[in-house]
């Protein structure tokens, strides 16, 4: 998506505000940060989210008065539509910016949003979403780490799992059961727990591309100050649920990466180079991924103008969400057509190839993450075509008479 | 590019909606697609009365001077109904010909009696199989004694059997023509198809020495081109106002239907599938949006959006439309349930210009594979 698209009936002001920022970033924007390592990597991330902020252009949307700029969905679209030129390293702040830190200044006291965010806006604190666990994935609210209360502390106990940045994270945002006499959803709280207390061990976890973007987590008796719940006490589901519709938001409007060998672009390039393109199947595959590609843009830039115009994306952000996660299985089928066994074996050193057979292992990864594809669907046939839920047997009994993960009621065999 | 409409926009949608549900219900369109002429006169009249038949005609010309936009926005309506007139023959192909040629008189003419639902017009440029054949194909046009003359045959030809007026396109000693012919010119044999779909006349066309007025142009291949891709955005938009009529219908059928005790659509099974059925919807909009858009303000882009919106709605919307039977179960499948008029429709748009592949030919030429 280019930026002239977007530019059709926009205020002077905006038009101004992007104008500043596109300068700005053509001054500012570091260079690729594909080739650095991970300290590299990180630092100058650090760098650039300090100069976001220097710049006015950290926390678009959140209010003035916690450090953001109190703008409207519009700039923060003009944002993400120019920074989509350039590869930007804001992996590391993805959670932090995205998610919890919204829900800090939705859910947050006063005390802190003070602590929190304007650390986080500087680029000095990184965040870390501590919900999913080995037997809590799609049923989030069947996590088994408790939090008990001991006098002004709380002490935690348990596993997470699937979290992304915990290695570098000096915050987490963690949801944990603190009353297994309600039922699941009812006994739940929100904690802000310090990544560098004692008891927390990350341990990276490898996934199928052979890196490992996430971590196991584990727990052991971490103490967590009375005054670190975020929102109520018994309200972490409602907290949870406010972070996921941020997640949704956050995940929907992402910056394209510049270039992702699984674009219709690249392997267009790659038919043109190799001849495939003379070949009527293979046309006729690549333009229908165009075709699909090309709605999805089309997709995310209306909903991202109606957003400006005032209309939230709600559930529909499940649309763009499950969109993606079907073209990334697509785009793999084309790829294979497209570049036969070379996208399977290749020379050491050929950064092309390495690149594209990394790509197809990461795609399964965007039909599970953040939520699979068939939680996707349910989310739009509930929450926007309305149709019933499937019957829930679990909704009120209280969570210790319930058989979750490896744990069976009494009487199960 | 804006892929929102505006609150105009949304007005006009209303209206026509309100219109064709108070004058157009699917008791009404059955009835008419039984009989003859196989659209419906009085809907077409009270279409050209609410302005909406000469949508992109200058006011000058007797249209409303709007745009694709808007045009679309009442194609969707249409298909949302399966509304049996001839929309797609006269507001659209015929009206964006006679706008794409260089006649001023034939403009003049025609124009204001099109978008007053006075006269139905149609374009004749399909031969074997339905492709659009820019060289005026097998139809070969004659001079003798300063007049035209047309011979050869063009099928299909929407609403062919009855429009006014016909729009051909034939080869000439020096390349393609366009020629208007009138529908009662001596040596014009018109025989009605039977159709997929019972709310879509179509007919073929012979020319036997048929006089014809030749329609003055600077080039006729691109005027073709031009409005193969402006029925392609007008057509997606009926499809896209079809698709969502059927995952509407189907959805509202779910939450109602109980079997094993439970609504169906509480089951994943079908609710997944309704899922994908509004998905499609979104995307399809979108694109229809960004396609109707280029039609308005960025002609360049035009042919690319035009192949996307074929290759992309086209299908969605017969794959939601054989949805919608799926779901319904044994109903679905009768003849007294509407289901199988949206699957008819929907197939048979998919077919009007060509097939899918045919589409995605375009696109892959239009995108540089």
């Amino acid at each position: 998506m280019t930026a002239v698209e977007e530019t059709g009936n926009e205020s002077a002001v905006l038009q101004e505000y992007r104008r500043a920022l596109r300068t700005w970033l053509e001054k500012h924007a570091p260079g690729p940060v594909a080739g650095l390592s991970g300290e590299e990597y990180l630092r100058t991330a650090r760098e650039f989210q300090a100069a976001l902020h220097d710049a006015g252009y950290a926390g678009i949307t959140w209010p003035r008065e916690m450090g953001g700029q109190g703008l409207g969905q519009a700039e923060q679209q003009v944002f993400a539509d120019e920074a989509a030129a350039y590869d930007l390293p804001l992996y590391p702040f993805m959670i932090g910016m995205g998610m919890c830190g919204p829900t800090v200044v939705d859910l947050g006291t006063a005390e802190q949003q003070r602590r929190y965010l304007p650390p986080l806006l500087r680029g000095e604190e990184i965040w870390c979403q501590l919900f999913s666990e080995p037997g809590a994935g799609s049923d989030v609210a069947s996590l088994q780490t408790r939090a008990v209360r001991d006098g002004d502390r709380w002490v935690v106990n348990g596993q997470k799992v699937w979290t992304t940045n915990a290695q570098f994270a000096d915050f987490g945002a963690l949801l944990a059961r603190t009353d297994p006499d309600r039922p699941k959803h009812a006994g739940l709280t929100m904690f802000v727990v310090d990544m560098h207390a004692p008891g927390v061990t990350v341990r990276p976890l490898k996934d199928m591309s052979g890196r490992a973007p996430f971590n196991e987590v584990y727990f052991d008796d971490v103490e967590i100050p009375a005054q670190d719940v975020l929102g109520e006490i018994g309200g972490g589901w409602a907290a949870a649920v406010t972070m996921l519709g941020h997640e949704r938001v956050s995940i929907g409007g992402r910056q394209r990466a510049r270039s992702n060998p699984l674009e219709f672009a690249s392997l267009a390039e790659l038919a043109r180079r190799t001849g495939a393109g003379r070949d009527p199947v293979r046309r006729d595959r690549l333009a229908e991924l165009y075709a699909h590609e090309r709605a999805l843009e089309l997709l995310n830039v209306r909903m991202r103008q109606e957003a400006a115009a005032g209309r939230s994306p709600g559930a529909r952000g499940s649309v763009a969400k499950l969109a993606g996660a079907l073209q990334a299985r697509r785009a793999i089928e084309v790829a294979g057509e497209i570049a036969g066994a070379d996208a399977v074996a290749w020379d050491p050193g050929d950064e092309r190839a390495a690149e594209l057979a990394l790509a197809i292992n990461s795609a399964p990864a965007s039909s599970i993450a953040g939520g699979t594809n068939e939680i996707q669907r349910s989310i739009i046939g509930e929450r926007i075509l309305g149709l019933p839920k499937e019957p829930q047997v679990d909704r009120d009994v209280p969570f210790r008479d319930l058989a979750v993960g490896t744990r069976r009621r009494e009487g199960d065999r | 590019m804006k892929l929102v409409l505006d609150a105009e926009q949304e007005d006009l949608r209303a209206a026509v909606r309100k219109f064709l549900a108070d004058r157009a219900p699917s008791e009404r369109v059955r009835a008419v697609m039984d009989g003859d002429p196989g659209h419906d006169p009085a809907v077409w009249t009270g279409l050209a009365g609410l302005g909406v038949l000469g949508l992109v005609v200058p006011e000058e010309l007797g249209g409303a001077g709007a745009g694709h936009v808007d045009r679309s926005v009442v194609a969707e309506e249409l298909g949302r109904a399966l509304t049996p007139v001839p929309f797609l023959a006269s507001a659209v192909l015929a009206t964006d010909a006679l706008l794409a040629l260089d006649d001023d008189g034939a403009r003049a003419e025609l124009l204001p009696r099109l978008a007053a639902g006075e006269l139905v017009g149609t374009v004749a440029v399909a031969e074997h199989g339905g492709e659009w054949d820019r060289t005026g194909g097998d139809t070969t046009a004659a001079e003798r004694d300063g007049r035209w003359e047309l011979t050869g045959v063009k099928t299909p030809v929407l609403a062919g059997d009855t429009a006014d007026v016909v729009l051909v396109v034939a080869r000439t000693p020096d390349g393609p023509g366009w020629f208007a012919v009138d529908a009662g010119a001596a040596g014009l044999a018109r025989t009605r198809l039977t159709g997929l779909d019972p709310t879509r006349r179509v007919a073929r066309l012979e020319f036997d020495g048929t006089p014809a007025r030749r329609l003055a142009t600077a080039d006729a291949a691109a005027a073709v081109d031009l409005v193969a891709d402006l029925a392609a955005v007008a057509l997606a938009a009926e499809q896209a106002g079809l698709l969502q009529r059927a995952m509407e219908l189907t959805v509202d059928h779910a939450k109602v239907r109980v079997q094993f005790g439970r609504p169906i659509g509480s089951y994943q099974a079908v609710k997944h599938g309704c899922a994908d059925m509004y998905s499609a919807w979104e995307l399809a909009v979108s694109v229809l949006r960004h396609a109707a858009w280029t039609a308005d303000h960025d002609r360049a882009e035009l042919p690319v959006a035009a192949a996307l919106a074929q290759t992309y709605i086209g299908p969605a919307a017969f794959t939601t439309a054989t949805g919608m039977i799926q779901y319904h179960g044994g109903i679905g499948y009768t003849w007294e349930h509407d289901a199988h008029l949206f699957y008819k429709r929907a197939k048979s748009a998919e077919q009007l210009l060509g097939p899918p592949s045919g589409h995605r030919a375009r696109l892959a030429d239009r995108i540089g594979v």
